[in-house]
């Protein structure tokens, strides 16, 4: 299939995005990556996505998939090849599935609550939820591993990419509080999951830098305390 | 040997009845446990130490929780009488919109039923921008997914009934005929269907315990 049947409009630093260049690299799909400015919506996207105009959004042929999870099992189906990133089994599946949902709707909020604090303390309090989390993590990658090095077992899956797109944010974190978030005396599992993820060549140079990602933080922060300087001076 | 499925619900959660519809559309047999939130069972907290919460769907001593997974859990275990599309494309859409369902369009029909007057026209507004969304999607067709309930239908099904009980007790209509005929129609169809209409809850019980939850959220909100 030519790399342009398949087009992913995304953005960098998107974590979202990433798990989808992630799923295209090991799969070995060639692409076309287009990216986007979030500022300034182009047509394409928000013809391919009106609903939420977000991205990514994968473009195959001229059919468009949003939602990086959804894209994510899409691309799993479609090019069902090995490496396989879903496990075969109903109930296996169904536990990756869960710890996904858990991941984006309970897990990864709590990085944008660190991100977002000002406060010594609310940073504390960010970084103990943060671990609470993690430890429950660090539990499901040791199931779901079964001694091996990747929450797919010996190969990466979809746990890994579903964790794995937020390391750099993670990391940016650790680096504009001061605190740290992966532990190796808390969660050593992971701590040695992140650093087998990371170099691993399906991702290696997808995610951004975290010196990058912390100067994106600023900006947010910039921003949001302008828009309330804005707001009280009405 | 038979397998031991078991299902852990409460009377009224919407969540919980995706599941009674998925078991019986799959002609599965199945023990029911009711749970009580305010005093959870030993059993639900092993199952969902996680999230304690219900449904809960237990095959063999193993559990499955969050009710779009167990749904897929469901279908991929028994594959006669097939929930989800076969084709990827269309199981990305289901999928996608049963993300919608639950993120944005349950959310903002609840933000409006929980908001106080001075604020219900902007909440009406999300409300109904998420339902003529839907609307869209049913055009020329009796269910999601063509002539026969599958897995959009019930991840959608809690519009069919508990819509018009949140109507009743805000005394506003959200979704009339005129403005949404395609998702009226799908409302009438689903109610009605021989599967679905014996499992909906007692509708005098959820009026007093909805009608209680919004009273307790519009005195929480109120400014002192």
């Amino acid at each position: 299939m030519a790399a342009s049947d398949v087009k992913l409009l995304g953005a960098r630093p998107s974590p979202f995005v990433n798990r989808v260049q992630f799923a295209l690299n090991l799969k070995s799909i060639d692409h076309e990556f287009i990216p986007q400015n979030l500022a300034e919506k182009s047509e394409l996207l928000l013809k391919s996505n009106p609903v939420h105009k977000k991205v990514p959004v994968l473009i195959h042929g001229d059919q468009p998939i949003s939602e990086s999870l959804v894209i994510v099992q899409y691309i799993d189906e479609v090019w069902s090849g090995p490496p396989s990133l879903l496990p075969s089994d109903p109930y296996d599946r169904a536990t990756a599935r869960f710890w996904a949902a858990y991941i984006d709707e309970k897990w990864f909020p709590l990085v944008r609550d660190l991100r977002n604090a000002t406060d010594e303390q609310s940073k504390a309090a960010a970084v103990e939820k943060l671990f609470e989390g993690l430890k429950l993590l660090e539990d499901a990658f040791v199931n779901s591993s079964n001694g091996k090095g990747f929450f797919g077992g010996e190969k990466l899956g979809y746990l890994d990419i579903v964790l794995g797109c937020y390391l750099g944010w993670v990391r940016a974190g650790e680096i504009f509080t001061g605190l740290k978030i992966l532990d190796e005396t808390k969660t050593p599992a992971l701590v040695g999951w992140a650093e087998r993820f990371a170099s691993h060549k399906a991702v290696d140079g997808v995610i951004p830098e975290p010196e990058e990602l912390v100067n994106l933080i600023k900006m947010f922060q910039a921003r949001a305390a302008a828009a309330a300087a804005d707001a009280s001076t009405k | 040997m038979a397998e031991e499925v078991k299902l852990f619900r409460t009377w009224s959660s919407p969540y919980a009845l995706r599941i009674v519809w998925a078991l019986k559309l799959k002609g599965i047999e199945y023990e029911t446990i009711f749970e009580d939130l305010t005093n959870k069972s030993p059993s639900l907290l092993q199952y969902n130490p996680t999230h304690g919460k219900v449904p809960v769907l237990v095959r063999d001593g193993k559990p499955v929780c969050e009710s779009l997974v167990i749904l897929e859990y469901v279908d991929e275990t028994w594959k006669h009488n097939p929930l989800l599309p076969q084709d990827p494309y269309e199981k990305s859409m289901a999928r996608f919109w049963a993300n919608f369902g639950d993120d944005k369009l349950m959310k903002s029909i609840w933000q409006l039923f929980i908001a106080h007057e001075k604020d219900q026209d902007v909440a009406a507004v999300a409300a109904l921008e998420n339902l003529k969304i839907v609307e869209e999607q049913l055009k020329g067709k009796k269910f999601f997914h063509g002539e026969t309930i599958g897995y959009l239908d019930l991840a959608f099904g809690w519009i069919a009934n508990l819509v018009s009980i949140l109507e009743e007790i805000m005394s506003l209509k959200l979704v009339d005929g005129e403005r949404f005929p395609h998702l009226s129609s799908w409302i009438q169809h689903f109610i009605d269907a021989p599967v679905i209409r014996d499992c909906w809850p007692p509708r005098d019980k959820m009026i007093i315990k909805f009608q209680v939850m919004r009273e307790n959220y519009l005195a929480a909100a109120t400014p002192k």
